[in-house]
């Protein structure tokens, strides 16, 4: 019994942390299933079983078919355009320049901005709106002759929550080439050189030797930007507010809850949502892990 | 590659070196043109957020969007500051104790879970970082319910509550891999001199935990500061909403003072600014932590 007056100690001083994440996190992710399965549909409170009623209402929603879709485009532009210029800003660092720090510091800076302090900003740069109340990207492009280019931005019809991706990227992007620019910075010197040796160019180089080096990382920004973006909920709200044509399922969640006290519909997106971030984050979590005790 | 043993174009040696050197010099100056081009993009909403803020309402007009206040005018600060100051104080009452007590935690955690492991450590830790990745949204419900039914004690502590729980797995993360840095022969010594786990701790670790202390608390300050999710879902009374709750629904009823907008934009950022440009440096290694393995 040495053993357990050894590792006792350790165990007794993190199980507060153990009780509090056993009860708020899987505890009440279970309760949140039996609200999905349940009669909760009105303000009051009820626990009568309902099966999968809720889920079977949500199929039917054309609301929630429009809100998936929104998140689909979302998501796609978000992912693409984070990584592109997350990839593109850490190679223009990557070797080093007169002020790295500084352009970096830049970079990252909208980071530590809330969303919806962006989103005030970002409202006015994409404001669709014509005449005394226009401002923003559309005024720009009337002033620099380019008015062709003005749209209605998150509002369009079709490219909408492309637009209001925009925002996303422009928050991220830092935090990808953070991570980026540690991935080049992990490629053994000598590896390039001997490259160079070789006689390969620099773009072959880059493609041969150091691409192939980022793509755990690239692995890593995947899930990161995947799991935000299925979450997507203050951003969407500080832009578009309630409004159907910018609806994703997070904010249909809330809206749900708060406007039409269906509860139960609104704990089945919260499944459907966590079940979705499940799928791309255990099998992840679990490589982590494991890798880690082999190393 | 085998590229090398063909055999080289004939061109006289020392234009060669000058036509690579003069398209080296080209290439690094497009390279730095970008970087600074890309600069100015993202700095962009934070211009035109500072412009506007300093000019009078009727100069946020269409004509006069982009362009430097003709007036400066603190009016749209002062109206900002009137309007937000108990929410702001209401953001201070909440991330000052969540983020004190979700770093202490971290660290107690990331010392077991590392340095004075017990048989399921792995798991318990693995567990633990689930809760770094779920929605929110999956425990909202039930968490909204029960800090109901259990009559917790007002609105702010029960926000700040949610965000120590829901904080516990990331400042984990943070010390762990932190700690998991410190050399075992320090362990060792501490071992030899038969110190208990709270001594080991206190005499031994702790002393040296002070980046990790810095950048966990950082990160916390900033996301608890920014939250909303948990906000709007907790704080049903307005007198007790935070700052971004207060911005964004101020944002919604005024449509067009666009002056006021932006403000209230920057005053509510400006602490998490405040920090990021004295800390950057502590936030950005809190960043990398939270990639895992980056």
């Amino acid at each position: 019994m040495r053993s357990i007056r050894r590792w006792g100690p350790g165990l007794l001083l993190v199980s507060p942390s153990i009780v509090l994440i056993a009860v708020f996190v899987y505890g009440l992710i279970g309760w949140n299933v039996k609200v999905s399965l349940s009669d909760w549909r009105q303000a009051e409170q009820t626990t009568g079983w309902a099966g999968l009623a809720a889920y079977r209402d949500l199929n039917a929603d054309p609301a929630w078919d429009e809100s998936v879709h929104h998140l689909l485009v979302f998501t796609g532009t978000f992912i693409v355009g984070t990584l592109f210029f997350g990839l593109l800003l850490a190679f223009l660092l990557e070797k080093g320049v007169r002020g790295e720090g500084f352009f970096r510091s830049v970079y990252i800076f909208p980071l530590a901005v809330s969303f919806i302090a962006a989103g005030v900003v970002w409202r006015w740069l994409m404001n669709p709106a014509p005449g005394d109340r226009a401002s923003g990207l559309n005024v720009a492009f009337d002033k620099l002759g380019i008015g062709f280019l003005a749209n209605d931005w998150y509002l369009g019809e079709n490219w909408g929550m492309a637009a209001i991706a925009m925002p996303a990227i422009w928050a991220l992007s830092g935090y990808i080439m953070a991570l980026y620019l540690a991935g080049f910075r992990g490629v053994p010197e000598e590896l390039r050189e001997a490259a160079r040796m070789d006689g390969a160019r620099e773009w072959r180089v880059y493609r041969h030797v150091v691409f192939p080096y980022l793509r755990p990382v690239t692995l890593s920004a995947l899930i990161i930007l995947g799991h935000i973006s299925i979450k997507v909920f203050d951003l969407i709200v500080a832009i578009g507010g309630k409004q159907l044509i910018t609806q994703t399922p997070a904010v249909y969640m809330w809206i749900l809850i708060y406007d039409a006290f269906d509860y139960a519909e609104g704990a089945a997106i919260a499944t459907l949502l966590l079940i979705g971030i499940s799928i791309l984050v255990i099998p992840y979590l679990v490589y982590s892990v494991r890798s880690e005790q082999r190393a | 590659m085998s590229t090398a043993t063909t055999p080289a174009p004939p061109i006289p040696a020392p234009m060669r070196l000058g036509r690579r050197r003069a398209s080296r010099t080209t290439a690094r100056f497009v390279k730095f043109a970008a970087i600074v081009f890309f600069a100015v993009l993202v700095l962009t909403p934070l211009y035109v957020a500072v412009v506007t803020s300093f000019k009078e309402a009727a100069e946020t007009d269409p004509a006069h969007a982009w362009s430097l206040p003709s007036v400066w005018t603190l009016d749209a600060w002062r109206q900002a500051w009137d309007q937000l100051s108990p929410n702001l104080a209401n953001t201070f009452k909440l991330v000052i104790p969540a983020t004190v007590i979700s770093t202490i935690l971290g660290s107690l955690n990331g010392f077991v879970l590392s340095k004075w492991r017990f048989p399921g450590a792995n798991l318990v830790f693995t567990l633990f970082l689930f809760g770094l990745f779920i929605p929110y949204q999956a425990v909202m419900i039930p968490l909204t319910t029960l800090l109901s039914d259990i009559h917790f004690p007002d609105q702010i502590p029960s926000l700040a509550f949610a965000h120590i729980v829901y904080g516990i797995p990331i400042t984990t993360l943070i010390f762990r891999s932190y700690y998991a840095t410190i050399p075992e022969e320090l362990m060792e010594a501490a071992r030899m001199d038969r110190a208990g786990m709270l001594r080991t701790y206190w005499s031994v670790v702790l002393p040296i935990s002070a980046p990790a202390f810095v950048v966990t608390a950082i990160w916390q300050f900033t996301s608890i500061w920014n939250d909303f999710l948990f906000a709007v879902f907790i704080i049903s009374d307005p007198d007790k909403w935070p700052v971004t709750v207060a911005v964004n629904n101020a944002a919604g009823s005024l449509v067009s003072n666009y002056n006021l907008q932006m403000s209230s934009a920057l005053l509510a950022s400006l602490p998490t600014l405040i920090v990021y440009i004295l800390l950057g440096r502590y936030f950005v290694r809190g960043l990398l932590a939270g990639a895992l393995k980056g």
